[in-house]
């Protein structure tokens, strides 16, 4: 199979994934009990005012024609309006989404990279101390809940040392960077403002500390598994028996072959990532998508909600096609 | 005549969680320069525990027990945590940077089965250039490149194949590309665990001509580890026979074939096809080793032996001179 057949048939294969996932959106927050437009509004309203409501969105309409109209707008980038403003939601989410994505990549990175770290080193020193506490450590990340280590960390580096600030984006007292990307990181650097770039630094740690840590576990159990695993692979030792150096036999031939999985896991734990960035960011009251869905939810705000929800699954799913052409590539037995 | 290799008192343990498995136990060899030692005994009797540890490259959890190892070295070889004077040299004593010095270079190892012995992410080529490279950091890419292309034509690879990935090549033609990488920086010493094991019989037939051919251009000691005795007639000069991690007979191929003197290599055998004669019934020793973890008292060969005495059941049999000039441990020799 050559690399562009198996991208074709990757993509191909997107399209039913995705549309099933639309439709399980849109009939989920249809058969949950209520009517999303009386449940929209606390108390008694205006039948006048709720007819008028259910018009300008839509609801109106027989379930089918919404079903329709909700799958021909997301293929045209229309994700709906909200019912609060009657403002499409893709301007909100267009507007939120930069700082998503700086927190979740910056933690993805945080989170490999100490996994990996981690891996290889309780990998090469199999079953010793440090290799149990390393262990130990992974299993910790997993089961400590993710507000709860944010809270520690805002106690201990924010409020006790004092150092770093407990939540937000950016500070209030400056005006951030000019909006190239939306990435506070990034723009700074494009504009060339090293102060912006340490404030924007200095806010993003935290949050970044919590997502990530939270996401290693499975990169530090993986890696050690597929470490364990490749350093006992006859070419590991055979290198050894060439003298090759340790750095590149546990690199360039452990690490290397054990990376593949990791590839994978990285693809399949961004929608880890999201549900942990809704998580974080609530904890951090970071301007994201995660505190815009959690507050649409808050205001029972059905229309806001699907999209978000879809404009997440759709993310998810783009970013694993991503993963697994990259795997693709890098492999040289599919690689021809 | 100087000692290629000579092994005091070796023994070579794998603790486990049964118990501790004594797979070299206290083994004495020497090996004269330019000769090749067959190295034989049923799966499990501790042949690749001993090709290993001459490497010092025992697999996890075994470990070196106790013990000399000693090489012999024409030229001092420099290494950045202690140079390596010439002459005989106990490795056990050395540091692992000074082994990794050695191996490749001094001692090379080819190993059993080809299909895993190749990193699968590099090239034929990476492979040639990363180890000549490791040992000579002066050797520019492209040269490293051209010894390895010239070593692969020698046997019969096309040079342009080192572009190719392992997964191109056939299971001979891997152990080729092992042999010609175990040959490119002109060892001393070969080890081969089983070599052709894995082969088919054409194939094999092929591989050790090859193998006995560069020995003779490249003044080779080599030691060939097999459980087939057949492979040993044509190519071995000496042949070491070992049961549970001892060696009981050590003879010249042409005595050993002639007059087995331990009732073990005599009946080992028995159970080799003979080409002349292939109406000849097969002869398989009955029972199995006993288990390494719980050895038994005496000779480990009495259950089996059809000569068994009383002696054999208590007290472990002394190597000794035999009758034709080589090494023997059975109760039945000396004495009297
Ligand atoms: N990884 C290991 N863990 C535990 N025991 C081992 C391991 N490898 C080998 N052994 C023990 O060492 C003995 C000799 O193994 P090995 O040297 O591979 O034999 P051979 O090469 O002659 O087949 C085995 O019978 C087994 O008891
Ligand atoms: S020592 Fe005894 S049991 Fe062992 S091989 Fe010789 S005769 Fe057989
Ligand atoms: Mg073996």
């Amino acid at each position: 199979m050559t690399l562009r057949s198996y991208v074709t048939s990757r993509v191909l294969l997107m399209i039913p994934m995705v549309m099933l996932l639309l439709t399980l959106v849109f009939v989920i927050l249809r058969v949950i009990p209520g009517d999303p437009a009386l449940l929209h509004f606390e108390k008694g309203v205006d039948p006048v005012v709720l007819a008028e409501f259910r018009h300008r969105l839509g609801l109106d309409k027989p379930i089918l024609e919404q079903y329709f109209d909700y799958l021909v707008g997301i293929l045209r980038g229309d994700f709906g309006i909200s019912m609060q403003d009657y403002a499409p939601i893709s301007t909100h989410l267009i507007g939120r989404f930069p700082a998503t994505l700086e927190l979740s990549i910056y933690s993805m990175i945080f989170a490999v990279l100490l996994g990996l770290a981690l891996g290889v080193k309780a990998s090469k020193n199999y079953d010793t101390v440090t290799d149990h506490s390393i262990r130990l450590f992974s299993i910790v990340t997993y089961a400590i809940p993710v507000f709860f280590l944010g809270m520690v960390l805002q106690f201990f580096f924010s409020i006790w040392l004092g150092w770093l600030p407990t939540g937000r984006r950016f500070d209030a007292h400056w005006m951030p960077p000019p909006t190239v990307t939306g990435m506070y990181t990034i723009d700074s650097i494009l504009a060339g403002d090293l102060f912006l770039l340490v404030i924007s630094v200095r806010y993003l740690i935290l949050p970044t500390i919590t997502l990530g840590t939270i996401l290693c576990g499975i990169f530090i159990r993986l890696t050690r598994t597929n470490m364990l695993e490749t350093l006992r692979m006859d070419f590991v030792t055979a290198a050894k028996a060439r003298g090759l150096s340790d750095g590149t036999v546990t690199y360039g031939y452990a690490l290397r072959n054990a990376f593949l999985p990791i590839l994978t896991m990285i693809g399949i734990q961004f929608a880890a990532l999201l549900a942990g960035a809704i998580l974080t960011e609530t904890t951090f009251s970071w301007p994201g998508l995660g505190t815009y869905l959690v507050d649409r939810i808050g205001h029972r705000d059905y229309t806001a909600i699907q999209g978000t929800v879809v404009f997440f699954g759709i993310l998810v799913s783009m970013l694993t096609l991503f993963v697994d052409i990259l795997y693709a590539y890098l492999d040289p037995r599919i690689r021809l | 005549m100087t000692n290629a290799l000579r092994i005091q008192d070796l023994t070579v343990e794998y603790k486990t969680r049964r118990g501790v498995a004594r797979a070299v136990d206290r083994v004495q060899l020497s090996l004269e320069e330019n000769r090749t030692l067959g190295l034989a005994g049923e799966s499990g009797c501790g042949k690749s525990t001993l090709g290993r540890a001459i490497m010092r490259l025992v697999p996890h959890p075994g470990q070196v027990a106790g013990g000399n190892i000693y090489i012999n070295i024409d030229d001092d070889i420099p290494c950045k945590k202690g140079d390596i004077p010439k002459g005989e040299v106990d490795i056990t004593g050395l540091n692992e940077e000074q082994m990794r010095v050695l191996r490749g270079k001094e001692i090379a190892y080819i190993f059993q089965d080809p299909m895993t012995s190749l990193n699968p992410m590099l090239t034929i080529g990476n492979h040639f250039i990363q180890m000549i490279q490791a040992h000579n950091p002066e050797i520019e890419k492209e040269e490293a490149l051209d010894r390895g292309k010239e070593v692969l034509e020698g046997l019969g690879i096309l040079p342009e194949r080192v572009t190719d990935y392992p997964h191109q090549f056939s299971g001979g033609m891997r152990q080729r590309v092992m042999i010609g990488l175990g040959m490119v920086l002109r060892p001393r010493l070969l080890i081969s665990d089983e070599p052709t094991t894995s082969l088919d019989v054409i194939v094999e037939a092929q591989i050790l001509e090859q193998m006995a051919e560069l020995k003779k251009t490249f003044n080779l000691t080599m030691i060939l580890i097999t459980h087939n005795l057949g492979v040993l007639a044509q190519t071995a000069d000496d042949i070491a026979i070992m049961y549970c991690g001892r060696i009981v007979e050590l003879a010249s191929t042409e005595n050993l074939f002639e007059a087995p003197q331990h009732p073990y290599a005599q009946a080992l055998l028995l159970s080799v096809p003979d080409v002349t004669k292939p109406n000849k019934k097969l002869v398989w020793i009955p029972g199995a080793p006993p288990d390494l973890v719980d050895p038994i008292p005496g000779c480990m060969f009495n259950p089996r032996c059809p000569m068994a005495m009383d002696i054999c059941k208590t007290q472990v049999p002394p190597l000794i001179e035999s009758e034709t000039g080589g090494l023997v441990a059975c109760h039945l020799y000396g004495g009297k």
